[in-house]
């Protein structure tokens, strides 16, 4: 005896179980966890985490080169959100110097189905935090903050990433 | 929609914060994956109301079972569960001989004694399923030899 129904989308049900994962984690912090700064710490950390480790998949799967200069490293931010997440930013608001530079978008898989008290939590933390570990294992240093939230009542999300220096090869510790 | 990996890393950060929690906690040397497995509880719960919308109803249990196994875990561990076994009394064995989170792992014994850490989130995930699907259980996983992992599921019924 067959189903009538059609059999499950594998790759929407893997999105959404991502989405709900992620909101469980942050529920779960937020019980645990008094401080709502100290949880967005925390969210920037585990996004740092995963961006160190995204960042070799990413290089192996696109095989890109080595960034010049921040509008190309801006461009593959965009192909990484687009490979990962499924999402489109737009690239806008450079500075005069070339050196910031935002990312907005208006529907983000993280933020579905998300509805946030009003008590300073920046839900989608992961994000900026991933961008810094991706960056940092590139060797370069940027800072990332959230300008515009769509869960604050914005109109859009808004992502500012800055340059703020290129990490140089050390000598290993105690090769001199 | 988003890219398996990014689920997986996730999946790692939830053991890797819990970890962090339950050292601050307590010195003890046990880990509390009870984090872990709520999470996956909530996660499962809820994902099982949006599956099942324009699902026919389950004749019974052993149905419900059944569908576990074969859409539900295709859809998330990519192959559908080895081996299923039941005493009709409510017991049910799922085996998984290849489980997705156990796979990178190495096939010898040398990370075996972590392995409950990469089940916890499973067995939440389906016990979340269920109770969805008005079904109270107990999961518990075993894992004998690395990546096949038999996950144990005790109907409550009162």
């Amino acid at each position: 005896m067959s189903r009538q129904t059609s059999r499950l989308d594998a790759k929407k049900v893997n999105s959404e179980l991502l989405t709900l994962t992620y909101g469980a984690l942050v529920s779960q912090m937020l019980k645990e966890i008094e401080n709502t700064d100290d949880v967005n710490k925390q969210l920037e950390r585990i996004g740092y985490n995963m961006g160190v480790r995204l960042i070799e998949d990413f290089l192996a799967r696109t095989s890109s080169s080595r960034c010049l200069e921040m509008r190309e490293t801006a461009d593959k931010i965009q192909h990484a959100f687009r490979l990962y997440l499924n999402m489109q930013p737009t690239v806008t608001s450079w500075s005069s110097s070339g050196d910031e530079f935002s990312l907005v978008w208006d529907q983000c898989p993280l933020s579905e189905w998300v509805e946030m008290p009003s008590n300073g939590l920046k839900y989608c933390a992961l994000i900026p935090g991933a961008i810094r570990g991706a960056l940092q294992m590139v060797q370069l240093d940027v800072q990332c903050w959230f300008v515009q939230d769509q869960l604050k009542g914005d109109a859009i999300t808004e992502l500012r990433v800055k340059y703020i220096k290129r990490l140089e090869d050390a000598v290993p510790a105690g090769e001199d | 929609m988003a890219d398996e990996i990014v689920f997986d890393l996730l999946h790692s950060e939830i053991i890797n914060y819990a970890l962090d929690q339950s050292k601050d906690n307590n010195d003890k040397k046990e880990v509390d994956l009870s984090v872990v497995e709520y999470i996956g509880f909530a996660a499962g719960y809820k994902i099982m109301e949006r599956l099942t919308r324009e699902w026919p109803r389950f004749k019974d249990e052993l149905d419900t079972m059944k569908f576990i196994c074969t859409d539900f875990w295709t859809c998330i561990y990519k192959k559908q569960i080895d081996n299923l076994r039941t005493n009709h009394q409510g017991v049910y064995v799922l085996q998984d001989n290849a489980f997705r989170f156990l796979n990178n792992f190495s096939n010898g014994h040398q990370y075996l004694e972590y392995a409950p850490r990469y089940v916890a989130y499973t067995c939440g995930l389906i016990r979340g399923g269920l109770a969805n699907l008005c079904i109270n259980s107990v999961v518990t996983a075993e894992v004998q030899s690395m990546p096949s992992c038999k996950f144990h599921i005790h109907v409550q019924r009162t």
